[in-house]
């Protein structure tokens, strides 16, 4: 995050372009003068290994098994690029891909939108009991996903399930098939997913908004600012580079949602509305025992994520630099 | 009394009574798993369901144990020894490398970080298939070493630890100690270890709740009931036909009480742990 810093910091350069050589030069030397620095190798020698081995390796053989029509059983043989061309003409892809940025985008704004006004309330000094409504917004986030899966699933159920029995006090309403439909089935997992975060990114929030300083509250205030100019001008324009970050392992996260769509339909669905990339993945390679190509959609994934990374830094970084004007 | 109170520190009722709405839907899908596996399939069908417990749940808990084919008491151990292991290790290793990281100073120290830091990026998925390659020929599939020895480090755990020890082990202790004679394995030892001993306590338990609820790598790696970690055993429960969810919601409180314990003892300091490593501005 301290390269948004140093952005926000080089839009200002042209005025003080002194300030910022004279810190580049004061900074200290890493480290302490005092201690060996060759004490770092074998310090950092076990879990280098272990990374490289674990971490690493698997990363750069995928890159190489993507070249393959690799077949853990049988023959392989080198297949160039069309693994992807493949991944390009399957339909299956592209559906994978519609779904997960359905689930992705119905479980990210809302629960942004709430973890930010929940943080905002938090925020408040003088709120009684802090510490424990704290602690009770982490409680979903170290259940398991399959636990979830298990209890919304019932939740979300077409006949008996609670949520279309509260749904069906509203007159004229039908009970929902929360497995079939499509946008329904979707809304079901994104359900899943902001249930067991929302309370983890407030936290989040929370933490970024209590070290804006206290005085940029209070002078707004004394300005005559409303509650909500205040949030708007003070704390949204704070909150910038925790947006970023949260969106940005939040998309990560949701183009790895496997468990959720996995336990409702194992194949997907009837019309594929459960496939996600992740399961699409994990069916190529472990059910078709086509390891080549999984290995080819994990590299789109990941390009993906690349993708919309550096989408949401220019954004930021956009953004920030509109602010300081 | 209130009229000290600057009117930006306001807190009103609509506040409180969103806190108590969220403070409710969290806790709730815990209760309902409770309500479902200790009533009848009929209480629960029936319109409106029953909302409170049952006198069911002891039967269920038990024919959860001794589910055909469902190894479940045995998953609980697995899962156990597996987060135990994992976080334990995770600790040892972060806490030596990031000391490193933070306060030793090698050529080529800059690019390693650089480096960690840039694979967090990645998403896990990417090695997946060539990890159950390597696991295969290491032979380690279908054993919980498969669980544990991918896990040993992260590039979380280094990265974490890193900016903890900076911030929290100031350069003149380390100074003293060093002139006072302390070699540098002295010096970690007994200068930084003892002041992050909170903060691996958090890693630790990061740790180990990503484990225990870890369930695409053991569901790939694993084959026989008796090795299935409490995530993989859940999904054997489901119901065959019908909807009688009370076998799996029994199985699912049973999975998540644990946590639920080990939650009211840790839940402030995963709180500080989890605000402590957030961008702060």
């Amino acid at each position: 995050m301290t390269t948004i810093k140093d952005g926000k910091g080089r839009q200002k350069a042209p005025l003080t372009p002194w300030k910022q050589k004279s810190k580049k030069e004061k900074k200290p030397l890493p480290g302490i003068a005092s201690m060996d620095g060759r004490w770092g190798y074998p310090a950092i020698a076990p879990f280098f290994i272990l990374f490289l081995i674990f971490g690493v390796a698997p990363v750069v053989y995928s890159i190489y098994i993507a070249f393959f029509k690799w077949d853990p059983l049988g023959e392989s043989e080198f297949n160039g690029i069309n693994n992807f061309i493949f991944l390009i003409q399957d339909s299956d892809f592209w559906i994978a891909l519609r779904n997960t940025f359905s689930i992705w985008a119905l479980s990210t704004f809302p629960q942004m939108i709430i973890a930010i006004s929940l943080a905002a309330i938090l925020r408040n000094k003088r709120l009684k009991g802090k510490s424990f409504w704290r602690t009770i917004l982490l409680v979903p986030n170290i259940t398991s996903v399959i636990a979830i899966t298990i209890v919304f699933q019932q939740l979300f159920g077409r006949e008996y399930g609670l949520i279309n029995g509260i749904l069906g006090l509203i007159p004229g309403v039908e009970n929902i098939d929360f497995i079939e439909g499509v946008i329904p089935s979707h809304i079901q997992i994104a359900t899943m997913i902001t249930w067991r975060w929302i309370g983890y990114n407030t936290l989040i929030f929370l933490a970024s908004m209590l070290a804006i300083p206290d005085e940029l509250y209070e002078s707004a205030s004394v300005d005559g600012a409303t509650k909500w100019q205040q949030f708007k001008y003070v704390t949204l324009p704070s909150l910038k580079n925790t947006i970023t970050f949260v969106l940005i392992v939040g998309t990560i996260g949701g183009l790895q949602v496997f468990a959720e769509p996995q336990q409702l339909a194992a194949d997907g669905g009837s019309t594929k509305q459960f496939l996600t990339l992740t399961l699409f993945l994990y069916n190529q390679a472990f059910l078709n025992n086509k390891y080549g190509y999984a290995a080819a959609i994990g590299i789109a994934i990941t390009v993906i994520v690349l993708i919309i990374s550096a989408i949401n830094f220019v954004i930021t970084r956009k953004l920030s630099g509109e602010g300081s004007r | 009394m209130k009229r000290n109170i600057p009117k930006w520190q306001k807190t009103s009722k609509l506040h409180y009574l969103m806190l108590v709405l969220i403070t409710f839907l969290s806790i709730f899908p815990f209760y309902w798993m409770f309500i479902v596996s200790s009533n009848t399939d009929a209480e629960i069908s029936k319109s409106p369901p029953s909302l409170v417990p049952g006198p069911r749940f002891l039967e269920v808990a038990n024919k959860v144990l001794n589910a055909e084919g469902v190894y479940f008491s045995q998953a609980l151990i697995n899962t156990f020894i597996v987060g135990v292991a994992v976080a334990v290790a995770q600790v040892i290793f972060s806490a030596i490398a990031g000391f490193a990281f933070a306060k030793l100073h090698f050529r080529g120290r800059q690019f390693s970080i650089l480096f960690v830091v840039a694979t967090m990026m990645l998403p896990s998925q990417l090695g997946i298939v060539p990890l159950f390659i390597m696991a295969n020929k290491l032979n380690l599939v279908n054993t919980l070493y498969a669980l544990i020895v991918p896990a040993l480090v992260t590039a979380f755990g280094v990265f974490w630890m890193r900016q903890i020890i900076d911030a929290q082990v100031p350069n003149e202790i380390l100074e003293a100690a060093t002139i006072d004679g302390a070699s540098v394995p002295r010096v970690f030892w007994s200068v930084v270890l003892p002041s992050i001993r909170q903060s691996s306590f958090v890693l630790g338990l990061f740790a180990f709740l990503a484990s225990w609820n870890d369930y695409l790598w053991p569901t790939i790696v694993l084959q026989s009931p008796e090795r299935f970690t409490l995530q993989v055993a859940l999904t054997q429960l489901k119901p065959l036909y019908g909807l009688d969810y009370s076998l799996q919601m029994g199985g699912a409180f049973l999975a998540t009480a644990p946590l639920l314990i080990l939650f009211i003892f840790v839940g402030r300091r995963l709180v500080s742990g989890v605000m402590d490593g957030a961008v702060k501005g």
